[in-house]
């Protein structure tokens, strides 16, 4: 009981804090946030890696492999291509 | 590792997270935001090797060095217009992730383990799958891989509602298993069923309301990820599964209003009727055919009224001393936004001020006229959000629109009853003059006619709007 209430805190206090700040984000950057987001979503990584915490069977080891393949590809090309797009922001004048 | 100490690790990585999320006010501090996300998640990963430690290294190595190194190149290569379907294609990999992480901790979990975890376990791979099937629908239509329309099956929402009770049915029974062959037999199942649950979602929905589709599933996605997180007790996986779900209601909220529908007439595909007359249009004797993306050889037609529009449109806009130009998906369609930046720097150069004014759901995805527009170096001050410009178009000589048409629909202000009655529009009917870079004078995809069309200070080029741009450019430089 205590551990579902820590957790429904934890869930509740981030979405809050999240839902503040996000909507402050003006909508010039809503594309980067949502890209980045999206990689923040692949934090199920570490769910991925905890699979192989503990010896593994076959068909565990073999989901969990793609588990950590598809995370890596949301977390690696979320933040890749958000920064490239944000590279491309610039200002009046700023030539680079 | 005491308790106390890893709450403690778990709080600054999140408070971390919640620094980058809170620099994304402003491109450059994006930058940093983004990084420091990134580092978030470094650490947290970090965090859960020494914590738990790995057995098969080796295979866990080769998974996630395929994984970045295709992610990495896809990034790389996608190119900005391609960003909505790449970001949806994302969802899934996300949505696969999750679901496959709740099947495996399923499969360990004893029958009397807490029932809260079971109970997100199968919430979380429902989810999990029903986004992954949904975002690879988006996906495809977004990379025009499938078509855009909506397909709509014979009794689609029964269908639809059908497969999500026959889920949660499933769910129930993997729920109250207790033999783990058959929970895992009905856990398989219930993921096909999710998988279905998802298409038929997706597929109804048509082109122009994908920003809504998208940034529902960013919520769902992060929605999967921390139910994940409570099955395997990780707030770390609770805590960003939140912000995200958090910034992908935002930005559904977001879209929603800007459309002015509501999410439930967007998914259960209450879609407008397909035609409204709004006015008595001048017979429809002039016709173009408007195949989309068909070659520009019609880019010059002949407008009803007076004059050749593209000497009409020059001399506007040489007489023209402030000019907003209002983008929209057609733009991105042709990639005219490179001809638009020829022509902005052309007018500047003749001093005159030129401003972009971005409807909320211009383009595909939220924000995607603005990536689009930075790619072309267009430099962000010169982008301007609705509310900040919509005053300013009644002091504009010339609006010039280049591939919008609904964000600029004044019907939507003067006519009751229509689909976009009440949507908040871009004010370009006040400028003085106004100058349309569109397809064809078909209406939008709201299916209502465009009364800004008939309007006296209208000066229409249908066509390519490269085309069009191009025609007007080397006039101007004439």
């Amino acid at each position: 009981m205590y551990e579902l209430f820590t957790m429904l805190s934890f869930f509740a206090a981030t979405f809050v804090i999240g839902y503040f700040l996000i909507s402050r984000v003006p909508s010039l950057l809503h594309t980067p946030l949502m890209s980045m987001t999206n990689a923040i979503s692949a934090v199920t990584i570490i769910g991925a890696l905890l699979v192989f915490a503990v010896r593994t069977g076959l068909i565990e080891g073999f989901l969990g492999a793609i588990a950590v393949m598809t995370a890596m590809f949301n977390v690696v090309g979320g933040f890749v291509i958000t920064h490239r797009m944000l590279k491309l922001f610039k200002k009046t004048g700023s030539r680079e | 590792m005491s308790n106390g100490t890893g709450l403690f690790i778990d709080l600054v990585i999140i408070a971390i997270l919640v620094f980058g999320i809170r620099l994304f006010r402003t491109p450059g501090g994006a930058r940093h935001g983004n990084l420091a996300a990134a580092l978030a998640l470094a650490l947290a990963v970090a965090v859960t090797l020494m914590r738990h430690g790995l057995v098969q290294t080796e295979v866990v190595l080769i998974a996630a060095l395929v994984g970045a190194f295709a992610g990495w190149l896809v990034a790389m290569r996608v190119t900005m217009i391609q960003i909505p379907a790449m970001v949806a294609f994302q969802h899934g990999a996300g949505g696969v992730a999750a679901f496959l992480v709740a099947l495996v901790e399923l499969m360990r979990i004893s029958a009397d383990a807490a029932a809260i975890g079971r109970i997100s376990g199968i919430i979380g791979l429902l989810i999990g799958a029903g986004t992954f099937s949904g975002s690879m629908i988006a996906s495809g239509k977004l990379a025009k891989k499938l078509r855009q329309t909506p397909v709509v099956l014979p009794r689609h929402n029964t269908i639809l509602l059908g497969t999500l009770a026959l889920a949660v049915v499933l769910g129930v029974a993997a729920f109250s298993a207790t033999d783990p062959a058959i929970r895992l037999g009905l856990l398989i199942v219930l993921i096909f069923v999710s998988i279905f649950l998802g298409v038929f979602f997706s597929i109804r929905i048509g082109g122009a309301d994908m920003p809504v589709l998208i940034s529902f599933l960013n919520a769902t996605a992060g929605l999967a990820a921390a139910f994940c997180g409570v099955i395997i007790q990780n707030k770390l996986l609770i805590a960003c599964g939140a912000t995200v779900a958090a910034s992908g209601s935002i930005l559904t909220h977001v879209m929603c209003k800007a459309m002015n529908r509501s999410l439930l007439k967007v998914f259960v595909g209450l879609k407008p009727a397909s035609k409204v007359k709004v006015e008595t249009a001048p017979a429809s004797a002039m016709h173009f055919s408007g195949a989309p993306g068909g070659d520009a050889a019609g880019s010059k037609e002949i407008d009803p009224r007076e004059g050749n529009p593209v000497d009409r449109a020059v001399s506007a806009l040489r007489g023209a001393e402030r000019v907003i130009v209002i983008p929209g998906y057609g733009m991105a369609l042709a990639q005219a936004q490179f001809k638009v930046l020829e022509l902005m720097n052309l007018l500047e150069g003749a001093g005159k001020t030129v401003k972009f004014a971005i409807h909320p759901v211009a383009g595909r995805m939220p924000g995607h006229m603005n990536v689009l527009l930075a790619e072309a170096d267009i430099p962000y001050d010169k982008l301007f959000e609705m509310d900040e410009i919509n005053g300013e178009f009644s002091e504009t000589d010339v609006a010039l629109v280049v591939g919008a048409c609904d964000v600029v629909n004044p019907a939507a202000i003067d006519v009751e009853g229509t689909p976009i009655s009440g949507m908040p529009i871009l004010m370009a009917h006040e400028a003085r003059q106004v100058i349309v870079c569109n397809l064809d004078e078909k209406p939008g995809y709201s299916g209502v006619d465009n009364p800004l069309y008939e309007s006296e200070n209208a000066i229409l080029l249908f066509g390519d709007a490269g085309k069009s741009l191009e025609a007007v450019i080397e006039a101007l430089k004439a």
